[in-house]
């Protein structure tokens, strides 16, 4: 019995061992030659590739930028989707139709959402945006260069504010009633029942959002590169699009290399940041 | 207003309706100004302000799939999502169930270390899996992207399911192995009826996470083995100028599985839960 649930795991294991080892073993290999695609030939190159990608002005910017998407976004999808999730959570006319149009943005593919926020949206003379500033008096505002980094986190709270709302919704109808109902009894203002009742019961399904919108908010490439190619000059550069840029805009695969493994790292001090949270929702 | 009231309840009751309708329709408005987009003329697309009432045409339409073969793109979408999540339910299931049921001292590493291969981020093995793809010639090929697809998707599988089996009580599969079914007998007859719902719902949402994939669509497929989001990454420029058009084109790519999610939206959240939310 042992063994057999053993060899059950086996191809899990092996496939995701392998997924994992040999692109790593592959980038530390190249971390260190000079490779360049478009010169031929490898050559040793030690560590020069790291100090290339770590004094590149673009690094800190790229890091920057990363917590900064990620951190907004959350906070964004969090907040607004526990707002949505109370709104609509007790029955409504249309309850049904607006628990659908919520959800939508979630299954539009990255391409599209950027595409259509550029376009439709964001445009500064035709984008619906523009004529809402004009119709308040305001100048309509060029969003992917004045705001570059604000315009991708729109994008992809748009995106990621349904899941969150879904989730919470879900949540919310496995309340105890009776408990709410007890409580507004005994006179405990909306404040205190959201403090002291709704938002506990909240919390793992938070721990799940933040956990799920990590790691792949940790990556966000499409939205970048449809949309901004991650300019002007680095303002809305993330790590991953650094890399991409060196790799394939740039064609040196051993700075890229080295740029990837940063990225590792970093995603692993996320991972044990997130692997204590959730390691705390597994015991239960 | 006393709000306890009947006058003072039914107010609320339409605030609340009304405050609901008005956010869902903002958050819906875009993909509602693509869908009508996709109807207008490119004149019309681009009119200030934006034309509400005219006649529609379906010209867009006609011209996405003579100009890049939508349908080509389309059953590419539909074979790599399928299939890897096909392939990754049968690797995922049997090791979220020995994780489950047969839980060692290990157990729980191994479901760490699983989620941590998650968290690097795709750009970390771009390289290398370009290379390789490269190497064997399997750049742009749906063989290439299904693999890839499916182990992205491997640790959520394996997490999923993992999470839904341990609520599985295991006093029906002792039950089970007393009355002498083996460890197969106890996988399909004892399991798998508990798990279908389960496993609807993982395999729903690896569907809809490939399908929109992007970023390996982009970089290791192009005009054979491209999916609808690298149809549509195609249309950023110079075609983005055209709006009637790109609407079009992004109306038939998120179409399905936007329809599709509306129908098991259900199913697709209780495997989103990890088991978190009861």
């Amino acid at each position: 019995m042992r063994s057999l649930a053993r060899l059950l795991l086996a191809p899990a294991v092996g496939s995701l061992f392998l997924w994992m080892i040999v692109p790593l073993a592959m980038t530390l290999y190249f971390s260190v030659i000079r490779y360049n695609l478009m010169e031929p030939g490898e050559h040793a190159f030690g560590l020069e590739n790291f100090r290339f990608f770590v004094t590149d002005p673009s690094f800190g910017t790229a890091i920057l930028n990363t917590l900064l998407l990620l951190g907004s976004v959350i906070v964004i999808t969090v907040v607004l989707g526990v707002l949505i999730a109370l709104l609509v959570n007790e029955p409504f006319p249309g309850q049904g139709i607006v628990r659908v149009l919520l959800i939508s943005p979630f299954f539009v593919m990255p391409t599209v959402n950027a595409l259509l926020w550029k376009h439709m949206m964001m445009n500064p003379i035709y984008g619906v945006l523009a004529q809402v500033w004009r119709a308040v008096g305001l100048t309509p505002v060029d969003w992917l260069s004045d705001w570059p980094l604000l315009s991708v986190i729109i994008m992809v709270a748009w995106q990621w504010l349904p899941f969150a709302v879904l989730i919470f919704i879900t949540s919310l109808q496995g309340m105890n009633r009776e408990q709410l109902e007890a409580a507004r009894m005994d006179g405990a203002t909306w404040l205190q029942q959201f403090r002291f009742l709704v938002l506990p019961h909240l919390a793992r399904s938070i721990a799940v959002v933040v956990m799920i919108e990590m790691i792949f908010l940790l990556s966000v490439f499409a939205e970048i590169s449809t949309t901004t190619g991650g300019g002007p000059g680095d303002a809305s550069t993330n790590i991953a699009y650094l890399i991409f840029k060196q790799a394939l805009l740039g064609f040196d695969v051993g700075v890229a290399s080295a740029g990837a493994l940063f990225a590792v790292v970093l995603a692993n001090i996320a991972a044990a940041f997130l692997i204590r949270l959730v390691g705390k929702n597994m015991d239960r | 207003m006393d709000l306890t009231s009947p006058n003072g309840q039914r107010a609320l009751l339409w605030i609340r309706t009304i405050a609901a309708w008005l956010v869902a329709l903002l958050i819906f408005f875009p993909i509602l100004f693509m869908l009508l987009t996709s109807f207008k003329t490119e004149l019309q697309a681009i009119a200030v302000p934006s034309v509400w009432i005219f006649t529609p045409t379906l010209d867009n339409f006609t011209h996405v799939q003579e100009r890049s073969d939508y349908l080509l793109y389309a059953k590419n979408s539909l074979i790599t999502s399928v299939v890897s999540t096909v392939v990754g339910l049968v690797i995922a299931a049997p090791a979220a169930y020995s994780m489950a049921f047969f839980p060692s001292r290990r157990t729980k590493d191994i479901l760490m270390w699983m989620l941590s291969t998650k968290m690097m981020p795709a750009v970390g093995a771009l390289v290398p899996v370009y290379v390789m793809a490269q190497t064997s010639h399997l750049l742009d090929t749906t063989f290439a992207l299904i693999v890839v697809f499916m182990l992205s998707n491997l640790p959520l599988m394996v997490w999923m399911l993992y999470s839904h089996f341990k609520e599985i009580p295991p006093e029906i599969l002792e039950a089970a192995r007393m009355d002498g079914a083996s460890i197969w007998g106890e996988f399909w007859n004892v399991i798998r009826p508990l798990a279908l719902g389960t496993l609807a719902s993982t395999g729903l949402l690896c569907l809809v996470l490939s399908w929109n994939e992007a970023f390996w669509s982009l970089n290791i497929s192009a005009a054979r083995a491209g999916t609808l989001a690298t149809l549509i990454a195609s249309y950023s420029s110079p075609e983005g100028l055209f709006w009637s058009k790109l609407s079009a084109a992004s109306v038939l790519a998120i179409a399905p599985i936007v329809v599709f999610g509306w129908f098991s939206q259900k199913q697709l959240v209780q495997g989103l839960t990890f088991g978190a939310v009861k």
